[in-house]
């Protein structure tokens, strides 16, 4: 027998009103499920975008390392692997850019569009796919951390929670990441949001410590909220932390949290609307 | 009701872009299990006509239902009873054919079991078993579009839209989604389809609908097109420039209604239309071998839907093709 429904026996089994929130979940899970599979289809996927960050790694502790000093007895590498982190986490907006750009690109977007599924299990899907992602490029940084001799000094819960912060950011981030890519027209130009990702990402306390920098530029890499979130889990994670003694450095365990919080409740209703405006 | 003759049934939509006004009160009423073609130059409006009845785009006036539902009104029932395939093979590259039917399935809340079992059947019933567990990006033109095709299936819709499916694919690819259309349409299923090529329409559609500028210019039969510029004509090319003016002599003898051949001296063409079709192909060719011209070619021929297309759209279809702006605006919106 052919298991074919007629649209009468999915409207009655799609239930009413009260049944919106199951199917809402329901449909998140089943693109969630959707990007999971990316994943083990190509493996290769984590190691090209941990490139950047893990070549950088190399880099900063075994090429500049030596001539690095960001404050008296700091060991650089102890400075500089949270950096990575997140960094890692603010160049995670492309990651979302680049899906969004992809699937709105080839037609999947208006497919989803189409059918009768939740409209908003497009946007909650990516969400959830793209913190999973990041967790994952998390664990995979850590390690090679781990390798090169990093550690964290803290208290189990703190090493958590400074994760945790390194994933709120990534979360902020994914709303101005489905702001850009509903915005970006094709894959090519979204190719060209490294020129956006790499002052967001470096002009920061990633590196460097922004006293260390011209003041006008040192105003700015402090109040980048990827310095925040930097500070704030190189404190938890017990690394030394050279501070400028400004205030947005003295509060950064505060702002690694606020930041975040203020960029969803600005980024999420507009990419939200941006895509309620597709159908215009 | 006479409605419920009617899959889809559009009233006055209007759709503006700024100052452009992409649909401009378009009509149109599709028979249930028909296939009906909507036929138009490049930015005529074909496309936005469609996302807005597969409930993609609001409409800014008029009216439209699809399956007996309103699609401003109650876009989720519409959904659940439409198929949509439209310029790009909508699937996902990276995941398995079966992965993407799967996918699909449990996003029209058939539950996992039955969306694996319907994928499983869409595999066969397409003829992409043997790829089903490979990955659409190694797949040929034909056989992504056959899979996007069995992406709109999953419910067995009651209205399928097709955004020029065959659009950038090779010949076989084109003949293996005709064929997939056709079987579709055998099975009952209402298909709108757009396409500028008009052999396309010509093949596959009951019923076609000129669009040109946001509006439906004439609907009609594929036969009822051709015959509506006319029956069929007498053509001859002759061999060199100087015998056209004898060509016309001996076509305008035939033609009815004394109407005066038309000339194409650049294709050394003449050609006029005619009633008793074999006498006067006899009679041209008996004229022109005592005149002695040099014949190239000569024979009867009905007109095709690309005169019906140009004469109706007021040979706007040339210049639109080469604005290819216009269709990417079109693309874009």
């Amino acid at each position: 027998m052919s298991s074919v429904l007629t649209s009468d026996e999915v409207a009655e089994a799609d239930g009413g009103r009260e049944r919106r929130l199951y199917w809402a979940l329901a449909d998140c899970w089943t693109i969630v499920r959707r990007d999971l599979t990316h994943l083990v289809k190509q493996p290769s996927l984590i190691a090209w975008q941990l490139g950047f960050p893990i070549v950088s790694v190399l880099l900063f502790v075994y090429v500049f390392g030596s001539a690095m000093d960001v404050g008296a007895g700091v060991d650089y590498k102890d400075f500089a692997l949270p950096g990575m982190f997140a960094m890692t986490m603010a160049f995670g907006f492309m990651n979302t850019a680049m899906s969004v750009v992809v699937d709105k690109e080839r037609g999947v977007t208006d497919r989803f569009r189409s059918m009768p599924m939740a409209p908003s299990a497009v946007v909650t899907g990516r969400g959830v796919s793209d913190v999973l992602h990041a967790a994952l490029d998390l664990v995979v940084l850590a390690a090679i951390a781990l390798v090169v001799g990093w550690r964290s000094d803290g208290s189990v819960l703190a090493t958590l929670y400074a994760f945790g912060l390194l994933l709120l950011l990534r979360f902020a981030l994914i709303w101005i990441g489905v702001l850009i890519g509903l915005a970006t027209p094709n894959q090519e130009a979204a190719g060209n949001l490294f020129a956006l990702a790499f002052p967001f990402g470096m002009v920061s306390s990633v590196f460097t410590p922004p006293s260390a920098m011209p003041d006008w530029l040192g105003a700015i890499a402090m109040w980048n909220p990827v310095s925040s979130t930097a500070n704030a889990i190189r404190d938890l994670y017990g690394n030394p932390l050279p501070s400028g003694g400004s205030w947005i450095e003295e509060h950064s365990a505060m702002m690694a949290v606020v930041w975040p919080l203020a960029l969803t409740a600005v980024f999420l209703p507009l990419a939200i609307r941006k895509f309620q405006n597709l159908s215009r | 009701m006479v409605a419920n003759d009617f899959s889809v049934l559009a009233e006055g939509l209007r759709k503006t872009y700024g100052d452009k006004r992409a649909l401009d009160g378009l009509d149109l009423a599709v028979q249930r299990g028909s296939v009906h073609g909507l036929l138009g130059p490049n930015g005529a409006g074909k496309t936005t006509a469609v996302r807005i009845l597969s409930t993609l785009i609001r409409l800014d006036g008029g009216h439209a239902t699809v399956g007996g539902y309103d699609v401003s009104r109650d876009p989720r029932q519409v959904r659940r009873r439409i198929g949509l395939t439209g310029q790009n093979a909508a699937v996902d590259e990276i995941i398995t054919a079966r992965q993407n039917l799967e996918m699909f399935g449990r996003l029209f809340h058939l539950g996992a079991a039955r969306a694996r079992r319907r994928a499983g059947e869409l595999l066969e019933q397409f003829s992409l078993a043997e790829a089903a567990d490979k990955q659409p990006k190694d797949f040929s033109g034909g056989m992504r579009r056959r899979l996007d095709l069995a992406s709109s299936m999953i419910l067995a819709p009651e209205v399928l839209f097709l955004d020029e499916p065959t659009t950038g694919l090779d010949p076989r690819g084109r003949n293996e989604v005709w064929e997939a259309v056709r079987s579709l349409a055998r099975g009952g299923t209402t298909v709108l389809l757009t396409t500028h090529y008009l052999d396309e329409a010509d093949k596959l559609s009951d019923r076609i609908a000129v669009i040109d500028q946001g509006r439906t210019v004439t609907d009609d039969t594929p036969a009822g097109l051709k015959r509506a510029i006319g029956g069929d004509r007498v053509e001859v090319v002759v061999a060199e420039a100087g015998d056209i003016p004898a060509a016309v002599s001996a076509v305008a003898r035939v033609a009815s209604g004394g109407v005066e051949p038309e000339t194409d001296s650049e294709e050394l063409r003449v050609h006029a239309p005619v009633h008793d079709r074999v006498a006067a192909l006899a009679e041209v060719a008996r004229v022109l071998q005592e005149t002695g011209v040099a014949v190239e070619d000569i024979g009867l021929r009905r007109p095709t839907l690309d005169e019906v297309f140009l004469k109706l759209t007021g040979g706007r279809a040339e210049r639109a093709a080469s604005e290819q702006s216009d269709a990417q605006e079109e693309v874009a919106v």
